[in-house]
């Protein structure tokens, strides 16, 4: 996202201007119509009244859903869910993840190329099938558990638990921290780690001290698309979580398609949508401003 | 030339696994003789690759998503080109706003934009449209074709651009004969990333489809909340196998390490 797009070489007359504008504004027609009008509606909906028995109160204004979502223990439980479970899915990606594409890294070809489509492509493969098969594994009589059983262990309840949204959100987000990762390992230059060595550093000192600096850029921007991603994900909590163990996302399916009260989903809707942008822009902000200080 | 010791191998191999396994248990389960889901230990069955096409819903929630994907990821490569060329080529005010706003959907939860949509559709009264529902898909997937098309487009060499100019070429004729070929791969590599993406989308969907426009996604969403059998594994197994065949395009026609990691 915020990747600048290099000038045009060229020096741009002025009739060029017109031009611009002109190829983009189909694509501009477009997202103004689909994507800016949609959210400007959503956020003057999140200001409506609602009335079980009228619905919509268009010309009613409350800051009601908004309060609702700082005061009610049942919405403050929901969001305290679903940052735990955001915050520790992120943690153990940078876990796995950061080792993981660092060993990639030092295969020789082809395993390299061909491990790296191996863990990677899951990502384009439908979440749905994803949290399926997470769910053949975890179910009661899953593939898991008759392990355990075979081990001579008793069998646990796994699936609709936190664990199960844990595992199969860890199973979803990992390419999206090992993607940076190895992206910023492709810049280490593997004469400094060799100089370091040569120089009589031990392997330890050359990973904090060579290594770690180079990814950490990687490992930040990974962080923030996985807790982005994780925070507002759908589909997993909705087929792992069960009933009960509602997230962000779930919540606020329920409160336009069961609750039908839209303007507090829209409330709801808005706030993740806004923390989103926030953590976002907040950690691009500290990533420049580190990335300002290390080149001094 | 591998620097891993063994014990960086075993992790690496726990990765692979863990990666993995969900995608082949749901193969395995999906060619089960039996009425439950489980492994099929006696003996492989094709019955529920049969069931799944005796049922007209799923059927047609899978034809919706193939049209849907065909027809939003052309549409979404048909505004995208323009744009990224306008993009990486002109300079004009406000330039770096429209690129920064053609990617947004990558970073807005497709939560968010579902009930947004959802909102919009239920005013002009057109929730449900499967016209309405391709111009929300290509909203969505129009980032992926652009950002491979300014990728492409950056790289391209200028000069033959410039030599074609200065012999008195006309800008369509620049366009088609050296720009356009130049950036085939990516618009190619971008179309075939957008289809993928609209093939797979659920979050979005689930709030702007109605039963007849109902995705496969969607319809897979919905009848795994409600039961679960061995008809679901056939289903997921055909949809990895479809996934498979268009990575391996993709592959083909622009690199898949370069589509999942970037250029390198």
């Amino acid at each position: 996202m915020n990747s600048a797009v290099p000038a045009p070489a060229t020096c741009a007359r002025q009739h060029r201007d017109l031009r611009g504008y002109l190829l983009s504004a189909p694509a501009l027609a477009l997202f103004a119509a689909l994507l800016i009008v949609p959210l400007l509606l959503t956020l003057v909906l999140s200001f409506n009244v609602f009335d079980y028995e009228v619905g919509i109160r268009a010309d009613h204004w409350t800051f009601e859903h908004y309060l609702a979502l700082l005061g009610d223990s049942y919405f403050l439980e929901i969001f305290w869910r679903t940052f735990w479970i955001s915050a520790l899915v992120t943690l153990l990606c940078v876990v796995i993840g950061v080792p993981e594409a660092y060993i990639l890294s030092r295969m020789g070809s082809p395993w390299r190329s061909i491990f790296l489509v191996v863990i990677l492509t899951p990502l384009l493969i439908s979440v749905v099938v994803r949290a399926f098969g997470w769910s053949l594994l975890l179910g009661a009589d899953g593939l898991i558990n008759h392990a355990i059983q075979a081990l001579g262990g008793a069998p646990m309840k796994l699936l609709y638990t936190p664990f199960a949204v844990i595992v199969a959100l860890v199973h979803v987000m990992l390419p999206f921290m090992i993607i940076p990762v190895w992206t910023s390992l492709q810049k280490l230059d593997p004469a400094a780690e060799q100089a370091a060595l040569s120089l009589g550093a031990s392997q330890a000192k050359v990973m904090r001290l060579v290594v770690l600096p180079q990814v950490m850029p990687g490992v930040l921007s990974g962080t923030l698309i996985v807790f982005g991603l994780a925070a507002s994900s759908f589909a997993i909590p909705g087929l792992l979580g069960g009933r009960r163990l509602k997230m962000v996302a779930t919540l606020v399916y329920d409160q336009y398609l069961a609750d039908l009260n839209w303007p507090m989903g829209a409330a709801i809707a808005i706030a993740l949508l806004l923390v989103n942008l926030l953590i976002m822009l907040s950690w691009n902000r500290m990533i420049e401003r580190r990335y300002k200080k290390s080149l001094g | 030339m591998s620097k891993n010791g063994p014990l960086a191998l075993t992790f690496h191999s726990l990765v692979v696994v863990f990666m993995l396994a969900p995608l082949v248990v749901v193969c395995l389960v999906a060619f089960t003789p039996e009425n439950t889901l489980s492994l099929p230990t006696a003996g492989f069955s094709l019955r529920w690759f049969e069931a799944v096409f005796e049922r007209a819903d799923f059927l047609e929630a899978f034809n919706n998503s193939l049209q849907l994907a065909f027809l939003a990821a052309s549409l979404a490569t048909l505004i995208a080109v323009p744009a990224g060329l306008a993009i990486t080529r002109l300079q004009f005010p406000g330039r770096d706003f429209l690129n920064v706003l053609f990617l947004s959907p990558i970073i807005i939860p497709h939560l968010v934009l579902g009930v947004a949509l959802l909102r919009l559709f239920a005013l002009l009264g057109v929730n449900g449209s499967f016209t309405w529902l391709v111009l929300a898909h290509t909203v969505v997937i129009t980032p992926y074709v652009l950002r491979l098309v300014i990728a492409a487009a950056i790289g391209v060499d200028r000069s033959a651009e410039q030599a074609a100019e200065s012999l008195g070429a006309s800008r369509f004729t620049l366009f088609r004969k050296i720009t356009l070929p130049m950036i085939l791969p990516g618009i190619a590599g971008g179309w075939l990333l957008a289809f993928i993406n609209s093939f797979d989308e659920v979050t979005l969907s689930i709030f702007v489809t109605s039963p007849a426009t109902q995705t496969l996604p969607v319809k897979m969403y919905v009848y795994a909340t409600e039961s679960i059998d061995p008809m679901m594994a056939a289903v997921s197994a055909l949809v990895i196998a479809l996934t498979a065949v268009t990575m391996i395009l993709l592959d083909r026609v622009y690199g898949l390490d370069r589509v999942l990691v970037g250029k390198h």
